[in-house]
């Protein structure tokens, strides 16, 4: 192995070092029983935890449950959304029609509305799905409007001087000029939807991981708690990375997303 | 620019690019609203270009007069530079060419039609090139272009010297490539009117030369009326057939420039011509001692 390539693997591991070093000592701590179990398991108790829940199908279950709410509730709140941030975008009409209630209801926390939810869905999945749209709603409207509004007026001239129709001109210049926005808000809309899910799962919820995790404390199972919160953890680093992706791949052509990026 | 196949000299823009059979079907996306006739694709020479007519044109912004009381004709085929000081509103009068803005008074005529709107057969060239960044430099030359429109956009993109260069994004290109494809992206279509809004006007002085000889050669080969809108009297002596000064909303010169082409800058007669419309454009109370 050549000097240059030893340090280029040095390189990608240096920001691992902390978190390793973390968890021997929680390990350390742990068996030394400096750490009590009730407070914080060894991390291969966690492990062992993981394992078990895994093996006997309820960690699946709980995982499948959370992901299809996570995802329906974001297509349905992402797409509307998109729509109205399209709609207000492209038509003045529209946005005195629409921006200002979208403000408005934009400022109501909508994790405050969950008593109101409950009493409406019960502990039902739409009582979910209508957390999780409303929460994720509102970026992606933010950062669609924004996006469109601020697409360059020069090119949309250059394009109306070249008589591209109304189909190309949204295909070719508008739907492009503001995708970077667009997924500027579809990470923050990621962030918003496992936390969303995460508090609405916790409150009122018979299957899930939130649910996982409260009948866990309810049986002072710290070590699957713990299993809970890293799932919520991994399942956030996965959304991000795939909001990434998406950016490197629909992006290409952007200097800041597309050569020699990781 | 470091690596460019194209120079001055390389005859490249010179060869005609073969129209490919089947070549006929492909054509400029049309508004629905726009009646005006498709620019042919099959032309010969000096027919191409249209004329245009200006009567009596006014336009103010608010209040504001920026043109007034301007005639102006255009045989068809000619090259014709419009000067001025910024804000004298020669920009304007190119913008009313191109039908993106309208007269509060008077007539626009190109090729015998009033402008209503922007018009297939009119191209217009900004100051900067206006790329989409999102499209590949080919498909940006091709925007609009219905059918086959490959080899046209890579025929047009190898005239200007950048055959090589359409897989690449925008982004990778040098302003003066940009400039160059912006151009081809303006001829793919054949106009039979192409306006140029200072296109070189951001570029440094080697590359402008080179655009020069560049926009000058495809001109005498495309045989479209072009009108250049620039600051840069050497520019407009070296381009146009005629020059034609624009000052406070008014057209105070117009002088024919009858020198051979191409022409040499070192030559005396083009320091003279160029000397004279320089001082006239300064030639006002105050102008010279101005930017003393």
């Amino acid at each position: 192995m050549s000097r240059a390539s030893r340090s280029a693997v040095g390189e990608r591991l240096t920001p691992f070092l902390v978190p390793v070093l973390i968890v021997v000592l929680w390990q350390g701590l742990a068996s030394a029983g400096w750490l009590s179990t009730r407070v914080l398991p060894a991390p291969t108790a966690v492990a062992t935890a993981a394992w078990t829940l895994t093996r006997s199908g309820e960690l699946p279950h709980h995982l499948a449950v959370s992901f299809v709410r996570a995802l329906s509730g974001f297509v349905v709140g992402g797409g509307i959304g998109f729509c109205f941030g399209l709609a207000n975008g492209l038509s003045r009409l529209s946005e005195r029609l629409f921006d200002s209630t979208m403000q408005m209801v934009r400022n109501i926390p909508h994790l405050a509305l969950i008593p109101l939810v409950i009493l409406w869905f019960g502990i039902d999945e739409e009582a979910k799905l209508f957390l999780v749209a409303l929460g994720v709603m509102f970026p992606i409207y933010f950062n669609t409007f924004h996006g469109i509004r601020t697409i360059d007026d020069g090119l949309l001239e250059m394009a109306r001087t070249h008589q591209l129709g109304s189909w190309s001109m949204f295909w070719q210049v508008i739907l492009p000029g503001a995708l970077p926005s667009i997924l500027v808000g579809v990470r923050y809309a990621l962030g918003i939807m496992w936390l969303t899910l995460i508090v609405a799962e916790t409150i009122a919820a018979s299957s899930g991981i939130g649910y996982m995790a409260m009948t866990a404390r309810e049986f002072l199972q710290t070590d699957i708690v713990v299993v809970s919160i890293l799932l919520y953890a991994a399942l956030g680093k996965a959304a991000d990375s795939a909001a990434r992706g998406l950016e490197r791949v629909c992006l290409s052509w952007h200097p800041a997303f597309g050569r020699g990026q990781a | 620019m470091s690596s460019v196949a194209w120079q001055p000299s390389d005859p490249l823009w010179l060869r005609r690019t073969v129209a490919e059979p089947g070549t006929e079907t492909v054509t400029r996306e049309q508004a629905p609203d726009s009646g005006t006739h498709e620019a042919p694709l099959d032309f010969c020479g000096a027919d191409n270009g249209e004329a245009v007519v200006i009567r009596g044109v006014g336009k103010r912004f608010g209040e504001t007069p920026v043109l007034q009381g301007i005639d102006l004709s255009i045989s068809p085929g000619a090259f014709v530079a419009i000067v001025g000081r910024s804000g004298c509103g020669k920009s304007t009068l190119l913008r009313l060419l191109a039908g993106l803005a309208e007269p509060n008074e008077g007539q626009v005529l190109v090729g015998g039609a009033p402008v209503q709107g922007f018009r297939p057969a009119t191209r217009i060239m900004f100051q900067d090139a206006r790329l989409l960044p999102w499209r590949r430099v080919l498909q940006n030359v091709g925007l609009g272009l219905r059918g086959d429109w490959k080899p046209i956009a890579a025929a047009a993109l190898a005239q200007v010297g950048l055959g090589d260069r359409g897989g690449d994004w925008p982004s990778v290109l040098s302003g003066g490539q940009r400039q160059r494809v912006a151009l081809a992206r303006a001829l793919v279509g054949r106009p039979r009117l192409l306006l140029l809004d200072e296109p070189l006007g951001a570029l440094d002085a080697l590359t402008r030369i080179e655009m020069q000889g560049l926009i000058e050669g495809l001109w005498r080969e495309q045989g479209f009326t072009a009108v250049l809108v620039t600051h840069d009297v050497a520019e407009a002596v070296t381009l146009a057939d005629r020059v034609v000064m624009i000052d406070h909303g008014r057209i105070v010169l117009d002088q024919a420039i009858t020198l051979p082409r191409p022409r040499r800058r070192s030559a005396a007669v083009f320091a003279e011509l160029e000397g004279a419309i320089l001082s006239r454009l300064l030639d006002r109370p105050g102008g010279p001692a101005a930017f003393v």
